[in-house]
């Protein structure tokens, strides 16, 4: 994927060469680490992946129909997870990956594929994506704008699990 | 009403900011429409028939009078010097130009004033009894929590592409003024024996092509889990909800596969997650908040106010747009008054002009504490007027047209903006409602036929309501030309009903006489004090069916 941006602790940087590519449909072949779809990845990991004893060589990527539950026992064998977007406004996604991040438990890479676009990004970030495969079709150093978002966010997400009204200094 | 601190401020001047450089790309063609759409509706912009329609907020209908003022210079400034309060509590504006919008927020924002989430499919305005904190029926002030809940569900980015739009409703009145049972979330708040606040929460409930009304969820639940339950139900929704087909995505059709049991279970086990974490209310939100909704300083009025009484003794007129147009008050001497904006043929339902606004909000300064009110049913209400200055009050809403005393009538009538305006429309929504004003333009017989509400939709889409006014008109679309079917029987509130299809559609020259054919029955047929819905209740159809169709078309 060469239109990435990955949030460090230096802040988001951009991503020209990442090698991983998404080969979600059976048989599809690519060059270099793939991203399988969830029940792709089951049927390929040998047993002592699935038994959590050796690293998986291959990410999984989770459909807007997949329950993002089902990975709750391979969390430590796996490299990254991809969460897609077949279109930005299908919103399952977010709810996807708040539970990755708030409740399964999940602190590696999580990464938004498919339709992922500027004024969503901040969304994104809110609920604990920290990297974005940019569509390949827009500018990446456009989309960065889009991280940042709105400096006030009256509920919680997964990077701030406290609402405003547990945060508010103000007297007024 | 609620004040804004730096937090709601800086949101809402960081939004404008944000829209201003998204309209500006989408100008530039850097933005697609198709990716432009949502963002524009999220915040309350519409592409219509003839131009951009904007939606600005009205929180829970709640309006200061120098809100309005603003909304005047909107209208006045950006549109053709009228908006159109809707039944969310809103207000829109119908003649806009993209290239302005960002001008018309900042003004808005200037006091302390959105759009945001005003459509799209997300959580929309939240809204509540346009009587809260003042109506003598009410069990407690539903608009802290409600005021809590709008914030809570405002650009809450894990619930900005819900399957389809979400709309939340609070009433803690004994009667529903909020039309709750027709929500996707339905919340009545009442008090336990301790006094502590409890809610019984609704679901499922939604107009449209397929009218459903809400089931209870849960009952007594403790208000510190207001945000966590309703999060529970957002969260089961936003991932199982349908998405394939826009007319199958509201969450009432998700809740009707599983069946309310399943659907709960559902929720429940989310819930458990969820429910002692960090969305829990503390009691100092709550106060803080509630700090914004204490009662004014009522001047205390005379028990016995003959100035008053004579008025309503001399003038006719006047007392019976005060039987009509005021409500009961908590407070000994007062009563909250609507000002209807249902004038017949002068002005649509729910449209009000720039002038109108400005009397509006000196109206409210003068007899009241400088607050209004948006009714669901499209009407303005001023909830603090003491009786003593009815009459006066009374004068000047003659005078700008806002004196119809036809509340809760047959010509209070709940009307979309339909073909006139909206791209979705089947048919025209306003000259049918016009005419059937002007049609039972005379008081006495206005008077006579008592309460009756009156719905028209201009398409399946239901913004008016059909489905659960006394009378519903729904307009379809019949090879090009538009028709109107009639529904009677449906109603609003605690004993919300769908109405019933009375048979074949008609014509929009006819409606009005058959509205009054339909009024003609329940006139023979009712007992005693009898409402035309309760007539309804009783008899079944076949009267008024018999009555309206030749003998061979019902049978058709």
């Amino acid at each position: 994927m060469n239109n990435l941006i990955r949030l460090t602790e230096h802040g988001p940087e951009l991503i020209r060469d990442d090698g991983w590519s998404l080969a979600l449909t059976e048989g599809e072949t690519v060059a270099g680490p793939r991203i399988l779809s969830l029940d792709g990845w089951l049927q390929c990991q040998p047993a002592a992946v699935l038994g959590g004893l050796v690293p998986s060589a291959d990410a999984v990527c989770l459909q807007p129909d997949d329950e993002a539950e089902r990975l709750q026992p391979y969390l430590a064998v796996l490299p990254l997870i991809a969460v897609l977007f077949p279109s930005f406004r299908d919103g399952r996604g977010y709810s996807q990956a708040y539970l990755l991040r708030t409740r399964i438990g999940w602190t590696g890479e999580l990464r938004a594929v498919g339709d992922v676009l500027r004024d969503q990004l901040s969304h994104m970030r809110q609920c604990g994506f920290d990297a974005f495969a940019v569509r390949e079709d827009k500018s990446v150093e456009d989309a960065i704008k889009g991280l940042s978002g709105m400096s006030v966010l009256y509920g919680r997400s997964a990077i701030e699990p406290r609402p405003l009204f547990r945060r508010r200094t103000s007297e007024c | 009403m609620y004040h804004y601190d730096e937090y709601d401020r800086a949101l809402v001047a960081e939004r404008v900011a944000q829209f201003r450089d998204q309209v500006s790309r989408r100008l530039s063609g850097e933005l697609s429409e198709e990716e432009f759409l949502p963002l524009r509706l999220q915040n309350g912009l519409y592409l219509q028939r003839h131009a951009y329609m904007l939606r600005v907020a009205i929180p829970y209908g709640t309006l200061s009078a120098d809100q309005l003022r603003t909304l005047a210079s909107v209208a006045r400034d950006f549109d053709r010097g009228y908006g159109h309060f809707t039944t969310r509590q809103n207000i829109q504006f119908n003649w806009i130009e993209l290239e302005q919008v960002g001008d018309i927020l900042a003004r808005l924002a200037a006091v302390d004033m959105h759009a945001i989430q005003t459509s799209g499919n997300c959580v929309r305005n939240i809204s509540t009894d346009a009587f809260a904190g003042v109506a003598a029926d009410e069990l407690l002030d539903p608009r802290p929590l409600a005021e809590i809940l709008r914030q809570w569900s405002t650009v809450n980015p894990e619930f900005l592409y819900l399957p389809r739009k979400f709309k939340i409703a609070l009433c803690s009145a004994s009667e529903d003024r909020a039309a709750v049972m027709m929500h996707d979330i339905g919340l009545y708040l009442y008090r336990d024996g301790a006094g502590e606040m409890l809610f019984d929460v609704m679901v499922g409930g939604g107009l449209g092509r397929t009218p459903i009304l809400s089931q209870p969820i849960r009952k007594a639940l403790p208000w510190q889990h207001l945000l966590s339950y309703v999060e529970a139900v957002l969260r089961v929704y936003n991932r199982h909800g349908r998405r394939d087909n826009k007319y199958k995505a509201r969450i009432k059709i998700l809740v009707k596969a599983l069946g309310i049991e399943a659907f709960a279970r559902e929720v429940e086990a989310e819930w458990e997650h969820i429910k002692n974490g960090p969305a829990e209310l503390t009691r100092e939100e709550y106060e803080r908040v509630a700090a914004s909704f204490q009662p004014s300083e009522y001047p205390l009025q005379p028990a016995v106010d003959l100035a008053f009484g004579s008025a309503l003794a001399r003038d006719a007129e006047f007392a019976r747009w005060v039987q009509r147009n005021t409500l009961a008050h908590k407070q000994p001497g007062y009563v909250s008054v609507t000002l209807s904006t249902k004038p017949g043929a002068d002005m649509p339902p729910g449209d009000v002009t720039a002038e109108q606004m400005e009397q509006v909000a000196l109206m409210a300064e003068r007899f009241g504490f400088g607050e209004i009110r948006v009714a669901h049913e499209q009407n303005l209400v001023l909830p603090d007027v003491a009786k003593a200055d009815l009459y006066a009050l009374w004068q000047q809403a003659c005078a700008f047209g806002l004196a119809t005393p036809n509340i809760g009538l047959l010509t209070d009538v709940i009307a979309c903006p339909g073909g006139d305006y909206c791209s979705l429309a089947n048919a025209k929504s306003i000259p049918v409602a016009q005419a059937i004003q002007q049609r039972f333009a005379d008081p006495e017989l206005l008077q006579d036929l008592g309460e009756i509400s009156l719905n028209i939709s201009g398409c399946m889409n239901a913004c008016g309501h059909h489905h659960i006014g006394n009378i519903g008109i729904l307009g379809v679309d019949k090879n090009g030309s538009e028709w109107y079917q009639l529904t009677i029987g449906g109603a609003q509130g605690k004993q919300s009903a769908l109405g019933k299809v009375i048979g074949p559609a008609f014509s929009a020259e006819d409606v009005p006489e058959v509205i009054a054919q339909l009024a003609e029955v329940y006139r023979e047929q009712r007992q005693g004090t009898e409402r035309f819905v309760d007539t309804v209740a009783r008899i079944g159809l076949a009267p008024f069916k018999a009555r309206v169709y030749p003998a061979q078309e019902v049978r058709a």
